[in-house]
């Protein structure tokens, strides 16, 4: 693991956060929160969870630092190193392999020069496949950060990716121009009341 | 088909308002608290009526399940309802509509689904991934909060009720029931040894109920239009109205709401645009999430959509999340794929599913090219077979499933690859291990 010196601190902002969280559960079932917090971190320190991190949430949870880092590293959201600014996770799951996640793949390694698992160097992107993200009617699709992006084509993708490397938020959902996870001519049901 | 007055999940693409004040417009919040005050038997009675099974895979009647639960709720055993709202089964993708365009109707079906077990706290657990649909969530239930509907006195019923949203971190093995409860206590989500059963020990070792997201959502219009309203949907043990996400090789991929027990022919025809190509152009389909055995064409033609007749076919309805392969498809590296995915979330806790996915998915991958011997076709059957049944969760069965339907429907494409690799026609015999 990276960036073993950085001394890590909730923020004021995210300690009332976290407390918030705790607050959810029993008490003495304070362990309850560590996921929730594990993302907060992560959130503050740039998209990835520092042993230092993980030893602040252990010691708010009253939590023995082994067990965060088990739970740390047991989920996959939970990055453990640095990531890019934009990590993008490529659903390579059947529903999108149909219907032509390969391509996405390809589309990545064209304009970002990077394979999967790896990084650009000027820390813009980094690139991984993951199962299965709920959304195969919309297949193939990406997560970016915290967005998905659906019905992608492999041209459609190079454009979100110069987009976002331009500072520009890319509109998000369904890129083929349908209503979420209608059928692309519309709905076929609650015809009378417009779509359903 | 489903007639349009049927339907439950009337804004499922979220062509409307969302929000609390849409969905009161749409019927959400009416008569609540009427409801609640015929007893907490009475809904376990009414949905026990209905027939409704669990829409997240396993098809177990959900009012049998609500009536585990004890009667009496000690207060140093707190009962609670979880949902469980981690949706991950490839194929699937229902819940998440359920949760972003239309998120009052489960905070609905909480508070009443809660209220029939005797719980006044409930846990939804969401796949981290689904932040978006874990905002609009948050949003609604702050609306419910806030216009009384939850909370202390939940809707002016006299039941005070607590709902809260958790989200997950990316682990398939949360959607199974134990394994969601020891994420949702701060642990990894290793599936627990059953029994106890949930609603002995639990949350925190408290009664529980865990139950999927839709069907926790059909709990409110079951009690409101009548148990023989569901009922007379769909076909005995098989009723009700059903969500249906159909994927993959369709002109117009879409979720939609059906009628239980529809052909699935009707299904693609008339809600997905056809299948790409035209019907005759299928080879198979995956009916009811990557867990249950695919589907050949001949099947298809005239299956009904529920879980009794895909039983019969030695399938499932699962999730029904249906997987639409064209003849264009690799069947193999499409399977291939699912057994990548049960390796990649097997929890490691039982030594058969780590050890066995893994080597499942690299022998497929060796079908894929047919670097292998026909009698690696039996070995492959005979491992999985060892999987299936041998572990403490039901992750070892989904990863041998679609394997063996493959084996069952396909056995002749895989020994073709096979012969072709090695340069023998079909005729002139297998090429067999040394
Ligand atoms: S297979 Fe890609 S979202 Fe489900």
């Amino acid at each position: 693991m990276s960036g073993e010196s950085r001394k890590f601190e909730f923020s004021p902002e995210n300690m009332e956060r976290a407390k918030a969280h705790v607050a959810k559960y029993p008490d003495g079932r304070q362990a309850s929160a560590v996921l929730p917090l594990l993302d907060l971190a992560q959130r503050q320190n740039g998209g990835w969870v520092s042993r230092q991190a993980m030893a602040h949430i252990a010691g708010l949870l009253g939590m023995a630092e082994i067990r965060v880092y088990e739970v740390a590293t047991f989920y996959t959201m939970v990055n453990l190193e640095p990531v890019g600014k934009y990590l993008i996770q490529l659903c390579r799951t059947t529903t999108c392999w149909l219907c032509g996640s390969d391509e996405l793949r390809d589309a990545c390694a064209d304009v970002l020069g990077i394979g999967v698992g790896e990084s650009t160097a000027d820390g813009m992107f980094t690139l991984i496949e993951v199962e299965c993200l709920g959304a195969c009617v919309n297949a193939p699709m990406a997560q970016i950060n915290d967005d998905f992006y659906e019905d992608l084509s492999a041209a459609r993708l190079k454009e979100i990716l110069a987009m976002l490397r331009r500072g520009e938020q890319p509109p998000t959902g369904s890129q083929s121009g349908r209503q979420t996870s209608a059928p692309a001519s519309g709905a076929t049901t609650l015809l009378d009341s417009g779509s359903a | 088909m489903l007639k349009d007055s049927d339907r439950v999940f009337t804004n499922l693409y979220g062509a409307h308002d969302w929000r609390l004040e849409g969905a009161r417009a749409r019927g959400a919040w009416d008569g609540t608290a009427a409801l609640i005050a015929n007893g907490h038997d009475w809904v376990v009675d009414q949905v026990k009526e209905s027939g409704l099974r669990g829409r997240g895979g396993a098809g177990f009647p959900s009012g049998l399940k609500f009536s585990f639960m004890p009667k009496e709720a000690d207060p140093r055993r707190p009962h609670y309802l979880i949902v469980n709202a981690d949706e991950s089964e490839p194929g699937t993708c229902k819940d998440r509509d359920i949760m972003r365009h239309d998120p009052h109707i489960l905070i609905e079906g909480c508070l009443l689904a809660a209220f029939a077990i005797r719980a006044q706290a409930a846990y939804i657990y969401i796949r981290g991934e689904f932040f978006r649909e874990a905002q609009n969530l948050q949003i609604a239930i702050d609306e419910a909060y806030a216009a009384g509907l939850i909370g202390k006195n939940a809707s002016g019923s006299g039941w005070d009720f607590d709902l809260y949203v958790h989200r997950g971190a990316g682990a398939y093995i949360c959607g199974e029931e134990t394994g969601l409860l020891e994420s949702l206590e701060g642990k990894p989500g290793r599936p627990r040894l059953k029994p106890p059963f949930p609603a002995g020990a639990g949350l925190y070792g408290c009664p529980s109920t865990v139950n999927n997201v839709e069907t926790i959502s059909v709990v409110p219009a079951i009690l409101k239009r009548g148990p023989e309203w569901f009922a007379g949907l769909g076909r005995p043990k098989n009723t009700g109205n059903k969500l249906f996400c159909i994927s993959g090789h369709v002109n117009q991929p879409c979720n939609v709401e059906e009628e239980m027990s529809i052909p699935l022919r009707e299904l693609i025809d008339k809600h997905a645009g056809g299948v790409r190509g035209g019907w005759d152009n299928l080879l198979a389909v995956i009916p009811g999430g990557a867990s249950v055995p695919l589907l050949p064409k001949s099947v298809c033609d005239d299956v009904l959509m529920d879980f009794d007749s895909l039983i019969a076919e030695k399938s499932g309805l699962g999730t029904a999340g249906v997987i639409v392969m064209d003849k264009s498809t690799d069947v193999v590296e499409a399977i291939a794929r699912l057994s990548h995915f049960y390796m990649h979330e097997s929890c490691g806790q039982c030594t058969p599913c780590r050890e066995g996915t893994g080597w499942v998915y690299r022998m497929m991958q060796r079908m894929v090219g047919g670097d292998a011997s026909v009698e690696d076709i039996d070995l492959l059957w005979d491992v999985v077979g060892q999987i299936e049944g041998h572990t403490i969760c039901a992750l070892g069965d989904a990863a041998a499933w679609p394997v063996q339907g493959l084996i069952r429907h396909f056995r002749d494409e895989l020994e073709q690859r096979i012969l072709a690799r090695h340069g023998i026609a079909k005729d002139a015999g297998a090429p067999r291990a040394a």
